[in-house]
Formats: structure tokens, sequence, C-alpha cells
């Protein structure tokens, strides 16, 4: 069975330019995404989580062609997108569109002052559906149930609603034209708490009902946990550790998702935690380190670690990590 | 240990119920163009020395407002509208601006959440830090310089001589705290205010603040007040909790107590919508996390009676009609909820 989306060695480079006092210009390049690969298949959740700067809204981005990849496979439904992006054939492109839709992390920013909920929702139909009209209005009012608003939601502005509403009109948007695949990036991080939890349910009711696949983009492990599936965990623009969402919290074998998971605080005082701190921060992307880019932060480091760059093994066989000395 | 560090409350620190800081009947209202904001109405608190006070609430619960106002920095158009600040015994609401400037920073000091725009970009770090020696101490640049450098040390900055020239764009996010944290025990204080100091950061880094802040903590037998939203920051850093609501307290217990026996229907409830990263949710059929019903009131026009009437499962009719009174239910654990045996007010 073909996955319903196959990311093969998926890359983001862009270049920098310094410029120096004799010679005009050294070129270097940032990988923000490098030879990242991941399957999700129809009706799963991947999440790709990671602290930030480590590539994971750049990875979705790159999947929609927002940001043009350097390299790489990325292949909707058996078929490999990028080159249908790169020529821009807006028929095929915008029925890829129709199948890959995005929810964005900040509700107060994605939705438009000035359009009311119903005319936000009817934008991806004017677009996608342009012709029947007709049923419009029809299907504003079922894809508002179906997030949990009212019907007369339509006839306001986001300016009166709340967060949770907002980003619930976000999901509903998203929704409009039967995506097959909907991208989150980071749809609850900038709730509160209480309201958090209920768009969680609603995202796990919706998959339910429509067998929708996600990838869900967090740094928020305890969601991850909730969501999904299945978990990628990225550090400086690789992916080194992939694998079943309880096999890889269970049973973590990359140090880094070792202390990554070791360092959410859990809400119960005094539990038994062994704690990892990792000594020293990100290193900047700019000087990426040589071979495992964990090396310098990682305990259990080998000689070998400096030198050679651990690859991912390939994750059809369940569980994946890049690691040399592995857990 | 160098020497010139001294215990901020050696002496009577042993006593564990000995209040360093008590709030009463705190009241912070905003005057806005649509009418009155009761963010933080009649809020109770206290601190013991050498412990940590979590103050936890979400979004518009009054947790940040309260803590500024102790300090006297509520930003206009709020205001203080009544109760005591009590702090070693001082009423810090009835001290004259000047008094209350000698204190900032050297009895009392605070931890920003956002180290990125809390120090001042213009100033090299060691300028910035060095000034509130000079300022409080009187001490002199070269005196106040050492102090800095022995201080960005304790803080865990790597060559902290080298840094005192470096500006604040030069530091990453988690070095930033660090100097604001070194930045608030420049003076040795009794209380420490630390406002969300890990929001901003990512998690391992939170995690690297998190060991520093508890470990000067207990070096020093400071008491501190950690506000958050975050329960896994408090059950890590706290030993009492105070959970507050829309400007009110809903119950304040040791941390032991508030995660395990949670008495306030608004505590068991939050703490149950938080997906927990040590359980599983995979399964033929996916759980539902429970979820707190509604959103949090707007204090424009609270609800009447208790703050969470209308949220809550457990509501009654005398919910609407009562506030609740913060009533003692066992030693050390108070809630203000008509369902657990508080008394009420007319509303």
């Amino acid at each position: 069975m073909t996955a319903l989306l196959d990311v093969e060695s998926l890359s983001k480079h862009y270049p920098v330019h310094q410029r120096r006092l004799f010679r005009a210009r050294i070129r270097s390049e940032i990988r923000a995404v490098h030879n990242v690969s991941f399957r999700i298949e129809e009706g799963q959740t991947l999440s790709l989580v990671g602290e930030s700067g480590c590539g994971k809204t750049t990875t979705a981005r790159a999947i929609l062609n927002l940001v043009e990849p350097t390299d790489g496979i990325v292949r909707f439904m058996g078929e490999d997108v990028v080159p249908i992006f790169r020529e821009g054939d807006r028929a095929r492109v915008l029925g890829i569109r129709r199948s890959l839709q995005y929810v964005f992390q900040d509700p107060w920013l994605s939705l438009n002052p000035r359009w009311t909920i119903g005319e936000t929702l009817k934008e991806p139909l004017r677009v996608h559906r342009p012709d029947e009209p007709a049923r419009w209005n029809a299907r504003v009012e079922e894809l508002l149930e179906m997030v949990g608003l009212e019907p007369h939601h339509a006839w306001r502005y986001p300016h009166e609603f709340s967060g949770g509403q907002r980003q619930r009109v976000g999901i509903a948007r998203a929704l409009a034209v039967e995506p097959k695949l909907l991208i989150l990036d980071e749809p609850v991080s900038s709730l509160d708490v209480s309201v958090r939890a209920q768009i969680l349910n609603l995202l796990a009711e919706i998959q339910d009902r429509l067998g929708v696949a996600y990838l869900y983009i967090s740094h928020d492990l305890s969601s991850v946990r909730f969501i999904s599936s299945h978990v990628a965990v990225m550090y400086l623009g690789k992916l080194v550790e992939i694998g079943a969402v309880d096999e890889v919290f269970t049973n973590p074998r990359h140090h880094y998702t070792r202390a990554l998971l070791s360092a959410i605080p859990v809400p119960e005082p005094g539990a038994a935690q062994t704690r990892i701190v990792l000594q020293g921060e990100v290193p900047s992307a700019m000087r990426r380190p040589t071979g495992c880019p964990f090396h310098p932060r990682c305990a259990a480091a080998l000689p070998v670690c400096a030198e050679i760059e651990p690859m991912l093994e390939p994750p059809s066989g369940g569980h994946g990590i890049a690691c040399h000395n592995p857990a | 240990m160098p020497s010139t560090l001294v215990c901020a409350s050696d002496a009577p620190a042993m006593n564990t119920a000995d209040p360093l800081l008590e709030v009463r009947d705190l009241k912070v209202h905003f005057f806005t163009r649509d009418g009155v904001v009761r963010a933080v109405d009649g809020v109770d608190y206290s601190v013991n020395r050498a412990e940590t006070l979590g103050i936890v609430g979400e979004s518009g619960s009054g947790k940040t407002v309260s803590s500024l106002a102790m300090l006297r920095l509520v930003p206009p158009p709020a205001r203080t509208m009544g109760g005591q600040v009590l702090f070693e015994g001082e009423d810090l609401l009835a001290h004259t601006p000047k008094q209350m400037a000698a204190l900032r920073g050297r009895r009392i000091a605070m931890i920003f959440q956002n180290p990125a725009t809390s120090l001042n970009p213009i100033y090299s770090v060691g300028a910035q830090l060095s000034e509130i020696l000079m300022w409080h101490e009187k001490a002199s640049r070269r005196q106040a310089e050492e102090r800095v450098v022995e201080l960005l040390g304790l803080v865990g900055i790597s060559d902290p001589g080298a840094r005192l020239r470096q500006f604040p764009h030069e530091l990453s996010g988690g070095m930033k705290q660090r100097v604001g944290i070194a930045r608030a025990l420049m003076c040795n204080p009794s209380l420490v205010l630390a406002d969300e100091p890990t929001t901003a950061l990512d998690v391992t880094i939170q995690a690297q603040i998190l060991e520093l802040l508890a470990d000067l903590q207990a070096r020093f037998r400071m008491s501190m007040v950690l506000v958050t939203h975050d329960m896994g920051v408090v059950a890590r850093m706290a030993t009492r909790i105070t959970v507050m609501y829309a400007g009110r307290v809903c119950e304040t217990a040791d941390a032991g107590t508030i995660f395990s026996a949670p008495q306030h229907p608004y505590t068991r409830a939050l703490l149950d919508s938080m997906p927990r990263i040590d359980q599983s949710y995979s399964g033929s059929a996916r759980k539902t996390l429970p979820t707190i019903a509604g959103r949090p009131p707007n204090l424009l026009n609270p609800p009447p009676g208790c703050r969470f009437h209308d949220r809550c499962p457990e509501a009654m009719p005398e919910c609407r009609k009562m506030m609740p009174v913060e009533t003692t239910i066992a030693p050390g654990h108070s809630v203000s909820c008509l369902r657990r045996g508080s008394t009420g007010v007319a509303a």
C-alpha cells in the first residue's frame, strides 16, 4: 500500500552571503532541513517535535511548497508534487492544495479581521468549488457545526471570538474542501490550558469521523502524546528518531529524545523522574557541528560521532534512530 | 562558595510557618473606557521564609498583576484599590515612592518572563548589572563589577569576565535569562518574584534554568514567588501552590496536596484536562480529555457569586448568589468553594 504522504530526503538549504574586505562574497549555507524522510498513512497522525529552530515548520512549508525545497521527493497520494509545484500548472497545484490544508499557529493573525467568519469559510470554496455557489452556505453551516460553533456565528467577525473559537474557525476553514491531510502547526500553543483540551478533543473527534490524516507540529510533548500515532524528533534540521508514539515515549533510544522527554516537568511533585539536563545550548545552524549534530551535548558521544554523521535507519521498520551509540 | 555572598535570611529561617510576605485582600482594578475590570479582586496569600510559592492560573486570572502590585508596579489604567502587602511586617502599600525605590531590587527582586525585552539593549551586561549595586549600596564601579563577575559565574555563565562587556543581543535566550537571574540576586534579596521565568525558553533550556533556580534558592534560603501557567513547572519547583481563577484565589495548599488531593472543582478540572506525557492515549478507542466547559469569564462583567459557577460541574443554586470566602479545611490547606464548606457572602 502506498502511503498518503511519503517524504523522501527532503532538504531546504538557505544560502548565506557574507561580505569580506577584499573578496566580494563567501557563500555558505544553512541547512534548515536536511535529508528528512517520513511517511504518513491515511487517517494517521505523525507529530514533528523539536525545539525552536530545528526545522519543524520549514519541513511543513516545504511539503506545501510554501518554501521551495532544495532537494527531495514529496510523494502525495502516489505522485511527486515537487515538480508539479515547480511547473505551476494552476489546475494541478489547486488539486494538491485541496487535499493538503494548513492550520496556522496563531488564530489572531490568521483570520482576516475585515471578513465575517462566513466569508472566511467561503473563501476556500470560492477557490476550489467555484461552480456550485448555491451550496456554499449549506457547507459553511455544516463546517461550523462540525467544529462546535453555531450557524449564526457565520455573521460575526473574528474580534468577537475568543482564541479557542478562532482556532475552531481556522480548523473549519482547512476542512472546507475535504482535505486528506491537515498540517497543524502548533495549533494549541497559543491557547489557555483549559481551552487546549477542548481543541485537542475536537481534532481527535474530527479525525475519527472524517479519517483525515494529520501532520502535527509541536514542541508541547504532552499534547503530542495525546494526538499522534507516530512521532518524529528533529534536531538541527535532521530527524534523529522516528517511531510509534508509545514506543518512542516509553523507550526513547536517541539521547536527544531522552533528554527532551526528561526535560518536561511532570505534574506530580517528587515524581521519580530521572532528569537528564543537557549542557549547553542548541548550536547555531550556521556553525553546525561535524558528524552527528548532537555530539557536543551528548553524554554518550563516541569519537566516531564527531566525524561520521549517523544516518536514520529506513523508517519502514517502525522505530528508526540516527545514532552511533543508541541507548 | 565565594565569601562575599551572605545568606539572605539566616536567623529565623528554620521556622516554616514564618511568613515573610503576606498579601491580604489585595484588589487591583483596571479603569478602561469600557468600565472597571476587576483583575485582582480580594486575593490573599502568604510566602514563608525559604519556600517557593507557586501561583498558577490561566491568562487573565490575575497572577501577574497581583505580583506586580506587591512591588507597586501596576501600570495605569490599573490601580491598586485596597488590601495590604505585609513584607517583613511593613505594609508596602503604605510606603512612599522613595521607600519603594529603595526596596525594589534590594530586598525584593524580580525575574521577568521575556529575557529578550527585560534587559536594556543599549547597555552592556556589566553596566546594567553593576548599576544596581552602585545605586542601592553605593558601591564603587570596581566593587560592583567584581560582584557581577561573581554572580555571572554563579548562574553558570562561562567566562564571566568577558561577558561583562557583551550586550544582550550577543547572548542566547537561555544566557539572557541567566543574566536576568544574576540581576535579581545582585543585592541578596530575601524575596524573588519570578514571573513565568521559563515560558519563553525551549524545554531543554527550561530544565537548565529551573535546576539553577532550585539550586540558588536552596543555597541562599531565599523565598520565591513563582508565577506560571505550567503545572509541571510548579510541581517541580514549589513548596506550596496557590491556584487563581478570574482574579480570585481558589485553593492554596502544599504542592503534594494540590496534585494528590485537590479540593476545588477548578483545580481538579484543570489537572484532569492536561494530557500527560507519561500516559498512553493510543489503543482501539481513543480516549477523550476531560474538559472544562466554556471559557474564563470577562472580568468587566464577572459572573455573580462564585466566579467559576457557570463552568463548574458541581455548582448548586447558592453558588450563583454567594461569593465563597477562603476557608481552611486542613492545616495549610484552604479552599474557597461553597461545596467544600466555605462560608459565603452575598454577592
